[in-house]
């Protein structure tokens, strides 16, 4: 029973964490009595519960999951939505639709078609069938729960999924003090994949520069903190050169779309 | 050095591979591996990547996936196909390649997926595929080891599950006499080749060819210097796969400290590592309330600064005790 590696310290693939009897959590696996990581990533020892937090990786779909994905085929009673996974998801209208469809009158192409951008469910994945997706929530909770179904405008960023947890925060703090400072919307996928939409091009550019700083040093502590800092800084910038001349504007414009 | 033993060997129309003290015709001892590098994530468009720089080889490792199989036939229903691709650039070698894959290309495309994939978990992936492409830009002999560990490498940072990383390493036969590392003159010169690849912490063995000639104890004296060989090349591996992200993490605890020295104000708050949530918030609202004061923000500053000290004091620490381990 001892723990070879330190909480929160870094491991690569074959490394052994521990040796005896634990339980073993996610990117880990036992040979003998070792406890062994599979990734490269983060210890995490929890109630004598080993794991490993991968810093990378594909996304497995879980029932339940609220998972950002572009319509990549429709047919006549369903499309194909690539939701970032080694599975495309599917969905199909009875499932997503509050009406009735009928595949004689109506046509899949008109409600949703090739590109278009939706928030959906996932609703069954059993690794043996490709996950089927929804875009009713369950009402069982009783306020709505989050919007589903088509996202007209924004932008789409792709992050690693394993670093989601990190990008919403701990009770989603770190999402709404991005919301916060930038005065846009954003949805953020299970997936890894985010969508936000700003009032201006500037505050749309801050959001993808929060989420790419975010995404590059999820591994590091105290990144809420940091995350907040910049956003300031970089409002205050906004604030001043939006005083200063408007011949400068344009210019920035270009930088920025370069980068 | 290395410059006139060449020399005289043209001389006399022949190599000297090797001396009666064990000095090799570039100057290595019989059991000295090249120079070994790896740099990880070097490709931006990949789902994980390595660049190997081993003596004069130089060798990319692109990995996709696992990702979608076309075609859907090809799928298999129990795990992930590992495609492999080994392909040496037409600049690889002193004569123009020609680009058209040969068919020791194809063999090795095939002995590098088989040698991957026992050290893949491919079976939480049924269905998909996971591709690795291997571009060989500078060939010089023990290219298929020094791609196995690159592949091996690039499918960690895809971040893959994996039993363990795979190193590859290579032994010869030069007049007798068993040697690491062979390069192109020693491979193309020498009585034998045998390329070994090798999980070091699972202590299993997952290719092993031979060509020439090699005595049962040539052999064995060969094996026995292969793996100790392998386990330092998987430190490099190790330590390759980690600075990818400590690099980060010191950039980000070195950045505070720079804008304190350019920016005299200390208007910041103390990058303290945020244990609970709603202590953060209740700061948060503080600082909305009032904004500090000059003395506080001082105070701040110091202990931001003895804060980091502690910090600096754990990580020597734990280092300490890595090296103690190992």
């Amino acid at each position: 029973m001892t723990i070879q590696i330190k909480d929160r310290s870094m491991v690569t693939p074959g490394e052994v964490i521990a040796e005896g009897e634990y339980h073993l959590g996610s990117n880990v696996y036992r040979q003998d009595k070792k406890i062994i990581s599979q990734v490269i990533g983060l210890v995490t020892v929890k109630d004598n519960q080993i794991s490993v937090v991968s810093l990378k990786g594909k996304y497995l779909p879980r029932v339940g999951d609220l998972v950002v994905g572009k319509i990549t085929d429709v047919s006549l009673n369903s499309w194909v939505v690539d939701i970032s996974s080694p599975y495309p998801g599917i969905l199909r209208p009875s499932s997503s639709l509050d009406r009735r469809f009928d595949p004689v009158k109506d046509q899949t192409r008109k409600i949703f078609d090739v590109g278009d951008v939706i928030v959906a469910k996932v609703f069954s994945f059993d690794r043996t069938r490709d996950p089927t997706l929804t875009l009713r929530s369950d009402n069982r909770s009783g306020s709505g729960g989050p919007y589903l179904g088509k996202l007209s405008g924004g932008r789409i960023i792709d992050v690693s999924p394993s670093k989601i947890p990190r990008l919403i925060g701990r009770r989603g703090s770190m999402i709404s003090t991005i919301k916060q400072y930038t005065n846009s919307r954003m949805i953020v996928g299970q997936n890894g994949r985010v969508w936000f939409k700003g009032n201006t091009f500037e505050e749309e550019y801050l959001v993808l520069q929060a989420i790419e700083k975010i995404d590059r040093e999820a591994h590091t502590r105290g990144l809420t903190d940091r995350v907040k800092e910049f956003l300031e800084d970089a409002v205050k910038n906004l604030k001043k050169n939006s005083e200063k001349t408007k011949a400068e504007k344009p210019k920035e414009k270009k930088d920025a779309t370069k980068k | 050095m290395i410059i006139s033993v060449k020399k005289m060997s043209k001389d006399k129309e022949e190599v000297v591979l090797i001396t009666k003290d064990g000095i090799r015709h570039d100057g290595r001892k019989k059991d000295d591996l090249r120079d070994i590098s790896f740099h990880v994530g070097v490709l931006d468009r990949a789902d994980g990547s390595a660049l190997i720089t081993w003596g004069r080889n130089k060798i990319l490792a692109a990995v996709y996936g696992p990702r979608e199989l076309h075609p859907k036939h090809m799928a298999l229903p129990d795990r992930a196909l590992i495609r492999c691709e080994y392909r040496m650039a037409t600049f690889s070698v002193p004569d123009r390649k020609s680009p058209a894959p040969k068919r020791r290309e194809r063999e090795i495309s095939k002995i590098l997926a088989e040698a991957l994939e026992p050290s893949v978990f491919n079976y939480l992936y049924p269905r998909s595929v996971i591709d690795v492409y291997i571009n060989v830009l500078q060939a010089d002999g023990g290219t298929r080891c020094a791609a196995i560990a690159v592949a091996s490498l690039a499918l960690a940072d895809a971040g893959i599950p994996l039993k363990d990383l795979v190193v590859g390493c290579a032994a010869g036969n030069l007049y007798d006499q068993a040697v690491l590392d062979l390069d192109d003159v020693e491979d193309k010169e020498g009585q034998g080749d045998m390329p070994l690849a090798y999980l070091p912490h699972i202590d299993e063995i997952v290719l092993l060819q031979s060509d020439g000639v090699f005595s049962p104890d040539l052999y064995k004296t060969a094996l026995d210097m292969l793996i100790p060989a392998c386990k330092k090349i998987y430190k490099l591996q190790r330590d390759a796969l980690k600075s990818k992200y400590s690099q980060i993490t010191e950039e980000v605890a070195d950045a505070p400290e720079k804008e304190a020295k350019s920016k005299e104000k200390a208007k910041k708050e103390p990058a303290k590592p945020a244990k609970d949530g709603k202590k953060e918030a209740k700061k948060k609202a503080d600082d909305k309330k009032e904004k500090p004061s000059e003395k506080e923000a001082k105070k701040r500053k110091f202990s931001k600064k003895s804060d980091k000290k502690t910090d600096d004091e754990k990580k020597s620490s734990t280092k300490k005790e890595k090296d103690d381990k190992k």
